[in-house]
C-alpha cells in the first residue's frame, strides 16, 4: 500500500510537469499551430523563473514567500510568452515552416537555458551549487491540512500549488474551447482558417494570442520542473527536454481535450516510474518500461486514425500557414 | 458624375504580395544578408555574454573550426554526419512527408552496426562484416522508417507526430542495449568496441581517419541528388509533395511511392548511424544521434531539398558548433559552457527561416496615388 502511494504521488509530480506542457500546446494546436518547440519553451520558462528568484533571493537578506513565487510565475510565463512571440511571428506572419521553426525553438531554448544554468551554477560555486530554497520551499508548502487525512491527503494533498493550478487550469481551457464563442473563434481557426476569415474573425490575432497564451502556459510546465521536480536546482542533463517531448505526446495521447491530459499525465507518470516498483527487473529491462508512455501514445495515434472519429482527430489545418491570397 | 470615396484608410500601409519569379541571384542575396544579419546579432550576443571583441571571438571560433588539420578533420567528420542525414531526409521531405523521426533512425541503425560489431567481429572476414553491417543497418532504419509510412498511406495517420514517437521509442532501445552490452560493468556506457582488434572499425584512407565517412556521404549526396532531380521515382516524388490529387490523376500509385519513399530514407538514415558508430564513434549510447536527426531537419527544409546545398548549411552548423567550443576552451576563465553554440545556432536558423518570406513574398508599400485608384464612378 505505502508503495502504491508513493508511486501515485511520483506520477503526479511527475504528470503535473508535462500537463501544463500539454495544456499550452492543446491551446495552440487549437488554433492551428504545430509548436514543436514545446521542450525549448519549457527549458525558457524553467530557466526564466530560476533566474529572476535566484537574483531576488541573493540581493534581500529576508526573501518574501509570497513575492518569489509571483517573481517565478511572472518570469517563467514572459519568457515562455516571448518563445511563443518568436514562433509565432517567424510561422503566421513570415509564414516559415512550422515543423522547422519549432525544432529551432526547442534548440535555441535548451541553448539559452543550458548556458544560463551553468553559468548560474558557476556563479554560486560549483556544478549543482544554484539552489532558489526559498522559492522551492514556498512552491512546495502543501495544503496545511495535508497530514490530518491519512492516505487521502498523502496521494491527493500533498502536493504545492502548482499541481492544483495544472487541474483548475485545463478545466478552464476545456470549458473555453467547447462553451465559449471565442472558444469557438479559435477552434474554427485550427480547422478551416480560410473559413474563419470570411467569417470575420481575425485569424492572425488569434494565431498569435493562442500561441503565446499556450507558451506561456506550458513555461509554467518548465518552473514546476525546477522548483518543485529538482527542487530550486538546475541540471544540465536533457531531462527535461524528454519531458518536452512527453508533453507533446501526450496532446495527442488525450486526442486535444485538456480534460483528457489531467489523468494521461497522472498515467504517463506511472508508467515512467512503475519499473521502480516492480521487482526483479534488471537495469536493461528498466529502459524498456521507459518506452511505454511513447508506446501508447502511438496506439492512441494509429487507433483513433483507423476509427476516424471527427472528435479525435487533429485540427484539420494543423502545421499549415494560413495566407489569404493564397488559394 | 465622379465622387471620390475617402477609402484610404483601408488600405493597408504594407500589403504583402507574393513573387512569382524571383532571380536566383537575388534570392540567394536574400539568404545572405540575413546570415550576415544573424552574425552581426551573434557578435552582440557574445560581447553581452563574454564582454570580448566578437571579431577576436569569431576568429577564435574559426581557428577553433578550421585552425589545425586535427580540428580541420574534426570537423569535416561533424558535417559527413550532419549532411548524411540531412540528404537522408531529402526525399521524404521533397514527398511533403514530415519525417521527424531521424533521430530513432539512425540510433537503431547505429544499434544493429554495433550489434554486428560486437557479436560477429570475431568470426567474421572484414569484407563480409562490413557486408552484413551495412545491411543490417540499412533494414534496420527502413524498417523504423516503414511503419509510420505504413500507417500514412493506408489510414492517413499523422506521420510527424507518428515519427516523433518512433523517435523516443528507439533513445529507449538504445539505453535498453548500452544497459545489456554495457563494458566495464558498471560504467553505463559500451565503452569503445573492438578496442584491440578494431574489427567493423572504418580503416583509413590516404592516411586519413574520416577519409571513407566523407567519401561515402559526399557519394550519397551527389546520388541522392540526382535520384531527385532525374530519376522517374524522383519525379514521382515530387508530384505527390506537390499535390497527391494530382498523382492519382495521373497515375501515380501514391501508396507505393509514400513507402518506397519512406524505406529509402529510412534506409538512409540507417546508414548515417552506421557511419557514426563503425566510422567515428566506435560506440553507441543515445548521444550517438545527438539532436542531429532534429537539426538535419531544418537543413533539409532550408535547403529546399537540394542535397548540394545542404553541404553549405551542415557545414555553417558545425561550425558554430565547433568554434563555440573553442570558445569556451580558449576563454575558459570567464565561465561559459558551450551550450552557446545552441543559442548562436538558434538566432542564425532563425534568420534564415525568416529570409524565406522575403524570398517567397514581397512588400507592397501604399503608393502616393492610391487615392486615385479608389475614386469610385457612380
Amino acid at each position: 500500500m505505502a508503495q502504491i502511494i508513493q508511486l501515485l504521488q511520483s506520477a503526479i509530480v511527475f504528470g503535473t510537469v508535462i500537463l501544463f506542457g500539454c495544456i499550452g500546446e492543446i491551446i495552440t494546436e487549437k488554433a492551428g499551430n504545430l509548436n514543436l518547440g514545446v521542450p525549448g519553451i519549457m527549458y525558457l520558462g524553467g530557466i526564466a523563473g530560476l533566474i529572476g528568484t535566484f537574483f531576488y533571493e541573493s540581493s534581500v537578506e529576508n526573501p518574501n514567500k509570497i513575492l518569489c513565487i509571483v517573481i517565478a510565475l511572472v518570469c517563467s510565463f514572459a519568457a515562455s510568452a516571448l518563445g511563443g512571440l518568436i514562433y509565432s511571428f517567424l510561422t503566421i506572419t513570415l509564414r516559415a515552416n512550422q515543423n522547422v521553426t519549432g525544432l529551432t525553438i526547442t534548440i535555441f531554448g535548451s541553448g539559452i537555458a543550458n548556458f544560463y544554468g551553468g553559468y548560474l551554477n558557476k556563479l554560486a560555486g560549483g556544478v549543482g551549487q544554484i539552489s532558489v530554497k526559498t522559492t522551492s520551499e514556498a512552491f512546495r508548502t502543501t495544503l496545511p491540512f495535508a497530514t490530518s487525512f491519512g492516505d487521502f491527503g498523502k496521494v491527493f494533498l500533498s502536493y504545492g500549488f502548482l499541481v492544483y493550478l495544472a487541474i483548475a487550469l485545463a478545466v478552464i481551457v476545456q470549458y473555453f474551447l467547447n462553451r465559449t464563442g471565442k472558444g469557438l473563434a479559435l477552434r474554427s481557426v485550427g480547422e478551416n482558417p480560410a473559413t474563419a476569415d470570411a467569417a470575420g474573425i481575425n485569424v492572425t490575432k488569434y494565431k498569435y494570442l493562442a500561441t503565446c497564451i499556450g507558451a506561456g502556459i506550458s513555461g509554467l510546465g518548465g518552473l514546476y520542473y525546477v522548483m518543485d521536480y529538482i527542487k530550486g536546482t538546475w541540471a544540465n542533463d536533457g531531462k527535461l527536454e524528454s519531458l518536452g517531448w512527453l508533453a507533446l505526446a501526450l496532446v495527442i495521447f488525450a486526442t486535444w481535450k485538456t480534460v483528457n491530459s489531467i489523468w494521461g499525465a497522472y498515467l504517463f507518470g506511472v508508467l515512467y516510474w512503475m519499473y521502480l516498483y516492480i521487482p526483479g527487473l534488471g537495469r536493461s529491462t528498466q529502459e524498456l518500461f521507459k518506452m511505454l508512455p511513447y508506446v501508447v501514445t502511438l496506439i492512441v495515434l494509429i487507433v483513433s486514425s483507423l476509427k476516424k472519429k471527427p472528435e479525435q482527430q487533429p485540427p484539420a489545418s494543423l502545421g499549415l500557414a494560413y495566407f489569404r491570397e493564397d488559394r | 458624375m465622379t465622387k471620390e470615396v475617402k477609402t484610404n484608410a483601408k488600405i493597408p500601409l504594407v500589403r504583402i504580395a507574393k513573387r512569382t519569379n524571383i532571380s536566383r541571384f537575388k534570392s540567394w542575396g536574400v539568404r545572405i544578408i540575413a546570415v550576415i544579419i544573424a552574425l552581426l546579432i551573434n557578435a552582440i550576443v557574445i560581447y553581452s555574454i563574454t564582454n570580448l571583441n566578437p571579431i577576436e571571438v569569431y576568429k577564435s571560433m574559426f581557428l577553433g573550426a578550421f585552425g589545425t588539420s586535427r580540428r580541420l578533420w574534426s570537423t569535416v567528420k561533424e558535417v559527413a554526419f550532419l549532411l548524411c542525414i540531412s540528404v537522408a531526409l531529402a526525399p521524404a521531405f521533397k514527398m511533403r512527408f514530415w519525417n521527424i523521426g531521424a533521430e530513432g533512425q539512425v540510433l537503431v541503425g547505429g544499434i544493429a552496426t554495433a550489434a554486428c560489431m560486437i557479436y560477429l567481429g570475431d568470426t567474421l572476414s572484414t569484407p563480409l562484416l562490413f557486408l552484413v553491417m551495412v545491411l543490417a543497418s540499412i533494414v534496420a532504419g527502413a524498417v523504423w522508417g516503414l511503419i509510420p509510412a505504413l500507417f500514412k498511406a493506408n489510414w492517413n495517420t499523422n506521420e510527424t507526430l507518428f515519427t516523433l514517437m518512433m523517435n523516443y521509442i528507439a533513445i529507449q532501445l538504445t539505453s535498453y542495449f548500452v544497459a545489456k552490452w554495457e563494458n566495464p560493468y558498471g560504467s553505463n556506457t559500451v565503452g569503445i568496441i573492438n578496442k584491440t582488434t578494431k574489427a567493423g572499425w572504418f580503416p583509413s584512407l590516404f592516411g586519413k581517419e574520416y577519409m571513407l565517412n566523407v567519401i561515402i556521404v559526399l557519394a550519397l549526396t551527389i546520388i541522392v541528388f540526382l535520384y531527385l532531380k532525374f530519376s522517374k521515382q524522383g519525379y514521382e516524388i515530387a508530384v505527390v509533395g506537390e499535390s497527391e490529387n494530382t498523382a492519382r490523376y495521373a497515375g501515380i500509385n501514391v501508396k507505393k511511392v509514400i513507402i518506397r519513399t519512406m524505406a529509402i530514407s529510412g534506409a538512409l538514415c540507417g546508414i548515417a548511424g552506421f557511419i557514426g558508430v563503425s566510422g567515428a564513434s566506435h560506440t553507441i549510447s543515445t548521444n550517438t544521434a545527438g539532436g542531429r536527426g532534429f537539426t538535419a531537419i531544418i537543413i533539409a527544409w532550408l535547403a529546399k531539398f537540394n542535397t548540394l546545398t545542404m553541404i553549405l548549411i551542415s557545414t555553417l552548423i558545425v561550425f558554430l558548433d565547433q568554434g563555440a567550443k573553442q570558445i569556451v576552451s580558449d576563454f575558459s576563465k570567464l565561465g561559459i559552457n558551450d551550450n552557446v553554440a545552441d543559442i548562436l545556432k538558434g538566432i542564425i536558423l532563425f534568420f534564415i527561416l525568416g529570409s524565406e518570406f522575403f524570398v517567397n513574398y514581397r512588400l507592397v508599400f501604399r503608393h502616393k496615388h492610391a487615392h486615385e485608384d479608389n475614386k469610385v464612378t457612380e
